[in-house]
């Protein structure tokens, strides 16, 4: 694996006195598959929104490609390369499939403010050539408040792809998916990370994507990380095996 | 896409073809009409009593000029905007010969200020404003109502004789409120240098706080109160004032309390002793307006309010006019209407050249309160033509046309 | 002030506020279980004051007839709310957002007439409560005994509810489903039976609010839209759906109006300032100032993200032909029509301009405004002064009118797009307020509540038909310019955002900074229209920029359908051909107007043409 494209170190995060995050120390290098896993209200969720902005960390440090970017607003980060796509999904309903991306790459282009040209003249080309990519580009003309939860998400996964991103965010990815689905949208997601060199933290709750796609697995519990490593080592931790793998899963 | 275009255009042809109107028709002279009917129906309801029995009574006289009077009605919603659109249907398309009508000053000025564009005869029935014949005074625009100085000013010697020095003073915050203070300060201030305006309350129209508005007033301490509400405002400022013991002691002179629309839902409560302007309606013998009661009770099995005797005048006045005038040509119509006289149930009036204000009068008096009914004691009449300032004010006041 | 009138200031601040908080109480509950603005709050008010002057005439003015009448009264306020609920709203609960304001409007106009035909024009001044008519004497000032009892009244009522909200599983599902609508419908609850009953009992607060007020304030037909403003304002400041904020704001209002009477005019550096003028504006002022600190009011809290259900639709390219069609048609009227109707054409062509831009703001930018006259009247009243204050040519003063409109929404478009939902509209709807009460004090510049006159056209624009033409070209051009902007990358920008925000955000877009700049587009073409129509008349007035105004164009806008871009501007023309129709024929004409609206909001809940497209589609459905 090359340089570190995402550092993390020593994130806190509390909430009246909750800590959420304490003392989040990681890295993820580019073309790598991390995965962030954990119990119900672990705290990966929190983690998530503070390394794309939406939250502030008490403290801490988040580096991409060594810049420190705490305290800057999402759009901000995305502009800086960072892509994200959300638990529950997060499309522009009332647009097309292809629209959505274009929205992506309008923006990526400093295009948006045009008020009098039409949208969707620019960029349709790259747009699909993206949603080839996920596999969706025969559902280019729907709108997005029409389609299945699973192409949702791959329309997602294209949007975050628009902006040529070193940096993919993934919270949930698989969620309300069928089991077959996951995995073949892991594998898209891995493929395409390899083939861009594009860093991927994603958090997960089917352990059978987490163990068969990722290449590296970090475990938080109660707001704190309690082991990291591939996963056969992470499968062979004791700590892990208590908190996690003994529960409900 | 086509078919739902051509339904479209479809439509459209139809709704243009059912804005086209049926052309004028000519037998009676029509007369446009426009008031605010929902907006103050307490007054308005009357007044177009009034204009029922006007219109009758000129028709059953033989009408004007050989042809029968009809009266069209429009509601302007209260709004100017409204109004001046209202306005011109009915000229063009009711084929109306001038306009009457109008209650809200801020819509008697737009109304005004459209029949000065249009080149028509409007008579301003009850807006109060000083400014329809004065600041902002037309060539075309008459007003038949005793207007907010008119009324201020007949209430002045009552005032002035009363001797007190610490006025304060209520109204609703609007134009009427605003020049009735203005003149009633100023007037006042002119008979009695020495006199001291102690407190100030301007009140949202309708919205009264009324407790903590007489508390207001009872804290400056005042020998005399001055007030220009009228409707809800002034039935809650009695109650509040009667029940905190603001008026114990202390003199009040009210504009427009001892019309019937305003005094009558008072009932027992009504405040005794007030100095009002209003129209003492079961006491009035003078011939005329016992011909007029007569009628209107005949018609309506109801007593007719200040409103019905607007209404009634307004329509005796257009009347009067085409008459004089002999034609329905708008500059014979206002020449007819300078200097026209007539007489109403208040008596004979004028229109003034000078500044085509009607000397319609008031009656000025105190509240009196019998059988849990208020009513008007100690009245007199007092002529319109008395309580206007000098011809000289007026022409500096009046734009040149 | 002195000590004694401050406290006694207080106690009339308090006992103001305590119908306003029932009233008010009852508006947040309704509106945080079922999210209706309910404009029929303030109807219900009014009938609870009619009710109970009725009902004392027929019981006598014993204090068993007095207290019997009172709690009658609002019970049966309380059936009239489940007949609007069940006769009208729960027909329209799927239709858009905020359409079910329209039906509530419509049964604003109807209550009001049949309160007139029922009870007649006059004031009715009730009767005092018996036993407590007279005054207490504190620190030398009298007190009406019953002012005392309604200062005791609110924090009982308040006790009661917290109660109701707390300790019975009714409360529970009305607190469960103001945090969560949809939570509570998937936990398998009847939701119509609870609409129905929360409908009931915010209907009779509103009742009981106005039954109380009989001692003190007459039934009159103006009551329902004096409170429902204030109610509205109240909600908000409080937080919606937060009865303990309610009580909250409504002693705050209802203080603050007791305190700026007390004040009166005071003399600061020479300069006279009259306070109780204050009255006028001071709880928009209250509630511009609380949204900007605290975007969910006092004591709300954020509402849970909506789960979009239904997505907003599509918009459809507008059809080009279609459009000059239509225009072609237009331009063709004055040829054939007479010259009424080629004026309330212009005024047809004004308001949809109006409408038009209303609908870019509330539709497609996703930012609701109850306050859109703002721009309409400050454009109307800049076109007026710049000509006749400032000299300028009328040409370049209605030209100049929709910049001077676009300044102004750059500042309150500043703040309003920090917020969103009902607070942003209401935020929207205080600066209007605001406005309105400036245009209306400010006599010297703007004519005060007379407004400015002699605004008319140049000679060569004199002319109707001309004048008319000017209008077609003006506000057609405003039109097609807002359409073409919904369709360029700017206005899908704002569809995205109003489609998820936080999508919006992360895919780099600055929505705020969009969302302002919307606010100015529409504000300087709300403008354009305003000047178009300050012209039209020849005189403008404070009116054009009054709440009712702005509901006018809500209306407009709801009526032809939120969904359709066609819908504002038919919605427009309804709405104005309507009312000039009604308006004439009928004596309660206000009861027939929200008739047929109520007609066209339970046959087409989509509005208009959004119904005419579904009648359309199934037409052809049929024929292939």
């Amino acid at each position: 694996m090359s340089q570190a494209i995402l550092q993390v170190e020593g994130l806190h995060k509390a909430f009246g006195g909750v800590q959420a995050v304490a003392d989040v120390s990681f890295a993820v290098s580019a073309g790598e598959m991390l995965a962030l896993i954990g119990p119900n209200g672990a705290g990966k969720s929190t983690c998530f929104n503070m390394l794309n902005g939406q939250l502030t960390p008490d403290s801490g440090i988040v580096r991409l490609e060594g810049r420190d970017i705490v305290g800057l607003r999402p759009r901000v980060i995305w502009r800086l390369g960072v892509g994200r796509t959300f638990q529950i999904t997060a499309t522009f309903a009332s647009l097309s499939v292809r629209e959505n991306v274009q929205m992506a790459l309008y923006s990526h282009a400093g295009r948006l403010r045009s008020l009098l040209s039409r949208f969707g003249a620019a960029f349709g080309r790259e747009a699909d050539a993206l949603l080839d990519q996920v596999g969706m580009l025969d559902q280019a003309e729907r709108t997005c408040g029409v389609l299945a939860y699973g192409d949702l998400k791959r329309v997602e996964l294209a949007i975050a792809l628009a902006n040529q991103p070193r940096l993919l965010l993934m919270d949930e990815p698989t969620a309300g998916m069928a089991p077959k689905e996951r995995v073949a949208l892991m594998e898209l997601t891995a493929r395409l990370a390899r083939a861009r060199n594009i860093a991927v933290l994603f958090t997960e709750h089917d352990m059978d994507v987490v163990f068969t796609q990722a290449d590296r697995i970090i475990v938080l519990d109660r707001g704190v990380l309690i082991a990291g490593g591939t996963p056969p080592e992470v499968r062979a931790n004791p700590n892990v095996r208590a908190v996690y793998l003994g529960s409900a899963h | 896409m086509l078919t739902r275009n051509r339904l479209l255009a479809g439509t459209a042809a139809l709704v243009a073809l059912s804005l086209v109107g049926p052309a004028a028709a000519q037998a009676p002279i029509k007369i446009g009409e426009l008031n605010s009917y929902k907006v103050f129906p307490a007054f308005l309801e009357p007044y177009k009593k009034g204009i029922e029995l006007a219109v009758e009574e000129v028709n059953t006289a033989g009408g004007v000029l050989g042809r029968k009077i009809e009266v069209v009605s429009r509601d302007d919603n209260g709004n100017p905007g409204d109004a001046v659109r209202v306005a011109e249907e009915l000229l063009s398309r009711e084929g109306a010969a001038f306009l009457i009508g109008t209650f809200p000053s801020n819509v008697g000025l737009a109304v005004a200020d459209f029949a000065k564009q249009r080149k028509v005869l409007f008579i301003a029935a009850e807006p109060l404003t000083d400014k329809i014949v004065w600041d902002q005074g037309n060539a075309y625009t008459f007003r038949l109502r005793t207007s907010t100085y008119m009324q201020t000013a007949m209430l002045i010697p009552d005032a002035v004789k009363l001797k007190k020095k610490r006025w304060a003073i209520v109204y609703p915050n609007y134009e009427y409120g605003q020049s009735a203070t203005a003149a009633f300060k100023k007037l006042l201030k002119e008979k009695q240098p020495d006199v001291e305006f102690v407190a100030e309350q301007a009140t949202p129209l309708g919205k009264i706080d009324a407790g903590a508005v007489a508390q207001a007033l009872a804290d400056a301490k005042p020998d005399a109160i001055f007030s220009s509400l009228f409707g809800p405002d002034l039935a809650k400022f009695v109650r509040e004032g009667q029940t905190r013991g603001l008026f114990k002691g202390v003199e009040v002179f009210n504009l427009l309390a001892g019309e019937p629309e305003y005094l009558d839902p008072l009932k027992e409560e009504s405040p005794d002793g007030w100095y009002v302007t209003g129209y003492p309606w079961s006491e009035l013998k003078t011939p005329e307006h016992t011909k007029f009661l007569s009628a209107y009770q005949a018609k309506f099995k109801d007593y007719p309010r200040l409103g019905s005797v607007v209404g009634y005048a307004t329509v005796m006045s257009a009347a009067e006019a085409i008459k004089k005038a002999g034609s329905l040509d708008q500059e014979k119509l206002v020449a007819a209407m300078k200097g026209l006289t007539l007489i109403t149930p208040f008596g004979k009036i004028q229109y003034r050249p000078l500044d085509h204000q009607s000397t319609m009068g008031a009656y000025v008096g105190q509240i009196g309160v019998k059988d849990g009914k208020g009513y008007m004691k100690n009245w007199r009449f007092v002529d319109g033509k008395d309580a206007l300032p000098s011809d000289a004010d007026v022409q500096k006041m009046r734009p040149k046309n | 002030m002195t000590l004694a009138s401050i406290l006694i200031q207080l106690l009339n601040g308090l006992a103001a506020a305590a119908s306003l908080f029932l009233v008010s109480a009852g508006l947040s509950l309704i509106f945080g279980v079922t999210r209706i603005v309910n404009f029929a709050h303030g109807s219900l008010y009014m009938l609870g004051l009619y009710g109970t002057y009725s009902l004392i005439q027929f019981f006598g003015r014993t204090p068993l007839g007095f207290w019997g009448a009172v709690v009658l009264a609002a019970l049966a306020v309380g059936l009239v709310g489940i007949l609007i609920e069940v006769l009208v709203l729960r027909r329209i609960y799927r239709a858009p957002e905020l359409f079910q304001l329209l039906a509530t409007f419509a049964v604003v106009l109807v209550i009001k007439d049949i309160a007139l035909f029922t009870w007649g024009a006059e004031d009715l001044v009730g009767p005092r409560a018996p036993g407590l008519s007279t005054a207490v004497e504190i620190m030398g000032r009298r007190i009406p005994a019953y002012d005392l009892l309604l200062i005791a009244i609110g924090p009982v009522v308040l006790a009661l509810l917290w109660l109701l909200l707390t300790r019975t599983r009714w409360g529970a599902l009305v607190r469960a489903a103001t945090q969560d609508r949809e939570m509570v419908g998937a936990l398998g609850v009847d939701q119509a039976k609870l609409f129905t009953s929360v409908f009931f009992v915010g209907s009779v607060l509103a009742g009981l609010g106005g039954a109380l007020q009989i001692p003190r304030e007459p039934a009159n037909l103006e009551l329902d839209l004096a409170i429902i403003a204030d109610a509205f304002v109240v909600t908000v400041v409080g937080g919606l759906g937060s009865i303990g904020g309610a009580f909250l704001a409504a002693i705050i209002i209802g203080v603050a109006k007791a305190f700026c009477i007390g004040i009166g005019t005071v003399t600061w550096f020479g300069f006279e300032v009259s306070f109780s003028k204050l009255t006028l504006v001071v709880e928009f002022l209250i509630m511009a100032l609380v949204l900007v600190v605290r975007p969910y009011g006092l004591l709300g809290k954020p509402q849970a993200a909506q789960r979009a259900t239904e997505p907003a639709p599509r918009l459809q390219v507008p059809s080009w032909t279609f459009a000059l069609v239509w225009l072609a048609l237009l331009a063709l009227v004055p040829l054939a029509a007479d010259r009424y109707t080629t004026i309330l054409l212009t005024d047809i062509v004004c308001f949809a301009l109006f409408s038009v831009s209303l609908h870019f703001i509330m539709g497609p930018a996703g930012m609701v405004s109850f306050g859109h006259a703002a721009y309409f009247g400050i454009g109307a009243y800049a076109a007026g002064l710049l000509m006749k204050r400032f000299g300028l040519p009328m040409e370049a003063a209605l030209l100049l009118a929709p910049l001077v409109a676009g300044l102004f929404a750059i500042v309150y478009g500043w703040f309003c797009v920090r917020l969103s939902g009902v607070y942003l509209a209401m935020l929207t709807l205080a600066f209007a307020q605001i406005s309105w009460s400036v245009v209306f004090q400010w006599d010297s510049m703007t004519g005060g509540s007379n407004g400015v006159f002699g605004v008319w056209p140049s000679a060569w624009l004199a002319d109707k038909t001309t004048y008319y033409y000017l209008a077609l070209v003006l506000c057609g051009a405003g039109i097609v310019f807002l359409w073409r902007v919904l369709f360029s990358p700017f206005g899908y920008a704002l569809r995205a955002g109003r489609d998820s925000p936080l999508r919006a955000e992360a895919i780099g877009i600055d929505l705020r900074g969009f969302q302002w700049a919307a606010f100015v587009l529409v504000g300087a073409l709300a403008g354009l229209a305003g000047a178009v129509y300050a012209f039209s008349k020849g005189s403008i007035s404070p009116s054009s920029i009054s709440i009712a105004q702005s509901t006018d164009g809500l209306i407009m806008v709801l009526l032809g359908g939120v969904e359709t871009l066609t819908g504002p501007v038919v919605g427009a023309a309804i709405f104005t051909w309507l009312r000039d129709v009604v308006a004439r024929n009928t004596e309660f004409w206000r009861a027939v107007m929200g008739g047929v609206i109520l007609l066209i909001v339970l046959l087409f809940p989509q509005g208009l043409v959004g119904g005419l497209k579904v009648l359309v589609a199934r037409w052809r459905e049929q024929r292939a």
